[in-house]
């Protein structure tokens, strides 16, 4: 019986305490532990909600001195004429161009590339093709707009016989270079996260290797290449210096690919310096900032909700 | 008949020789049981009738392999056309994240079956031919990987009798499966095997005596020996089939 006890007691020291109760000690250091976190994460959503409260506040005050209507509809942006003019469209038109160009530019070939290395390449081409993609993603994006300035633009030029090479193709090009080794490093990431299962199951059924990429692999690994687009695009669409070094900046509507276009972040990056502060002009660049603010999220939301659905179906 | 036979197979995963000689022939329209503890090459074995083991890197294969006096194995053999003829289930359920319907339309699509009716016909058919049409008929359209795992076995295997296929190969079909959908499986498989040639790798040395007219004893890559079922389990010749199939082995 005392053998028992004893027995008992040692093995406490080793394995769980027997009894049910709580331990102050550990319990307080926990209570610690969660409200420091719980305060970091408050203060990253007060640090957000202050700057978007900035943000609207000083952009709303632009609607004292220019009507909702012209700020949205108005194809003129004239910030310093005389009688200047704030409507947003042509820069949310050069914006949607240029990334529009970019997403055609970089979709096929940043997906037919991960295709290509997680599914047909040799191994030792494989290895050559992530060497090189790794590279590009390594050039600081000033180096490739000033080769955007000295090349590609030059290319452009002489290509389409125009009078000058700084277009909205230019920046698209630009944008999908940088957009290409997000873009293919993660869709071969979702594909190769694929089961191999899907592919036997295929082969197996007397599908051929293509026919397997499309109907199988691809489908199945579309919510990663949905991510890896809206990643790359997103990442590059970000670069405004390298952008705004190759478009031109005419704050025109652009009615093709080969004219000068002007994004909403290349003018709030490049017109911001001259402002008054406290000025309509300044309060526009502002209100221009809640606008991209605004089609970001939407961006965001959409992108959420197809990668939702692509999970579902999955699954 | 033979439908399949094969002569001094041989195959290598690397340095490893997974199957040793290996000569067997396997009868049209009957079916064939693969028998043998874990390990020994049975998956192997079927995976090279279809030669699916073509995928995995570093394997070599030797030795002479017929569908029908053709060797498959020949530089000008459209590795999809063998496919499409000998069809094959897996040992892991492995249905493609797409709705049941597609699952099992995906065969007859490669053929290029692209009529709605048609192929809502051949899935209808399949899905009852594998014993799961009742289970599911009113979610059709909803993913298949939201089946239990007995339920994805039988859509696997509906998936593949949908290509018509002359030959099915079945690893372990019955595996993940309770003993209802099991016996129905079974009477499929007795059922099929009046247009099918077919090859069933199996441990239920049971479901062997039941349902194979056949039966191979493979050991350490090796076929020990290939006999009626009947004389496999009543008057093995060999002392480790014996062993085996009366469950004394090891
Ligand atoms: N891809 C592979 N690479 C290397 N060795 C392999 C590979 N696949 C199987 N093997 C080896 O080949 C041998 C035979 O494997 P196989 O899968 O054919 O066995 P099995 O008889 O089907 O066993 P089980 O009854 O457990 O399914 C095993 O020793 C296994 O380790
Ligand atoms: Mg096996």
């Amino acid at each position: 019986m005392a053998n028992a006890q004893e027995m008992l007691v040692t093995q406490d020291k080793f394995t769980h305490r027997k009894n049910l109760k709580k331990d102050i000690k550990h319990s307080l250091g926990e209570y610690i532990i969660e409200k420091i976190i719980f305060c970091l994460g408050i203060t990253s959503v007060i640090i957000f909600s202050l700057i978007f409260l900035f943000l609207l506040r000083t952009g709303l005050t632009l609607f004292r001195d220019v009507s909702l209507k012209e700020f949205l509809f108005s194809k003129n942006w004239f910030p310093i004429s005389v009688n200047p003019q704030y409507g947003i469209l042509p820069l949310v038109a050069g914006s949607l161009l240029i990334t529009a160009g970019a997403i055609l530019i970089s979709v096929p070939i940043g997906v037919g590339c991960a295709i290509y290395i997680s599914e047909v390449a040799p191994p030792k081409t494989k290895m050559v093709l992530k060497v090189i993609i790794e590279f590009l993603s390594a050039i600081p994006s000033v180096v490739l707009g000033f080769l955007g300035i000295v090349v590609l633009a030059n290319w452009v030029r002489i290509s389409f016989s125009l009078s000058s090479g700084f277009t909205a193709l230019t920046g698209s090009i630009l944008v999908s270079l940088m957009a290409l080794p997000t873009i293919i490093t993660i869709s071969d990431d979702a594909i190769n996260a694929l089961p191999k299962e899907y592919r036997e199951a295929s082969l197996a059924l007397g599908a051929t290797k293509w026919e397997t990429i499309i109907n199988v692999l691809v489908p199945a690994a579309s919510s990663g290449i949905i991510a890896a687009i809206m990643l790359g695009i997103g990442r590059a669409i970000g670069e405004t210096m390298t952008v705004m070094m190759v478009t031109g900046n005419a704050a025109k509507i652009p009615d093709t690919f080969l004219t000068s276009a002007r994004t909403m972040t290349a003018t709030i990056a490049a017109e911001m310096g001259d402002t008054v502060r406290n000025g309509t002009h300044y309060h526009a660049l502002f209100a221009v900032g809640i606008v991209l603010l605004m089609m970001t999220t939407c961006i965001n939301l959409i992108a959420d909700f197809v990668l939702n659905r692509a999970r579902k179906e999955g699954r | 008949m033979s439908k399949i036979s094969v002569k001094d197979l041989n195959l290598f995963y690397g340095d490893f020789q997974a199957l040793k000689n290996i000569t067997l022939n396997i009868e049209e329209k009957k079916v064939t049981a693969l028998i043998g503890p874990s390990g020994c090459g049975k998956s192997t074995f079927l995976r090279s009738l279809n030669r699916m083991n073509d995928l995995i890197d570093g394997v070599k294969i030797k030795g002479d392999l017929k569908l029908e006096e053709q060797d498959i194995y020949q530089k000008d053999v459209d590795v999809v056309a063998l496919r499409r003829r000998v069809g094959m289930v897996f040992q892991k359920p492995n249905p493609f994240p797409k709705s049941i319907y597609e699952n099992v339309a995906y065969g007859p699509r490669r053929y290029g079956i692209k009529t709605r009716k048609q192929l809502d016909e051949i899935v209808e058919k399949s899905l009852k031919k594998a014993a799961l049409w009742e289970e599911v008929k009113d979610r059709l359209s909803k993913s298949a990987l939201g089946l239990s795992g007995g339920q994805q076995q039988r859509l696997c295997i509906a998936r593949a009798l949908a290509m018509e296929p002359e030959v099915l190969l079945m690893d372990e079909p019955t595996s993940a499966l309770d003993p209802i959908a099991t016996a129905k499986i079974e009477e499929l498989i007795v059922e099929l095997k009046k247009e099918y040639t077919i090859v069933i790798v199996t441990h239920s040395m049971q479901q062997a005596a039941r349902i194979s007219d056949e039966t191979a004893f493979f050991l350490m890559g090796e076929v020990v020996e290939v006999d009626t079922t009947q004389k496999i389990f009543t008057k093995p010749r060999d002392k480790r089939t014996e062993d085996y199939v009366t469950g004394r082995f090891g």
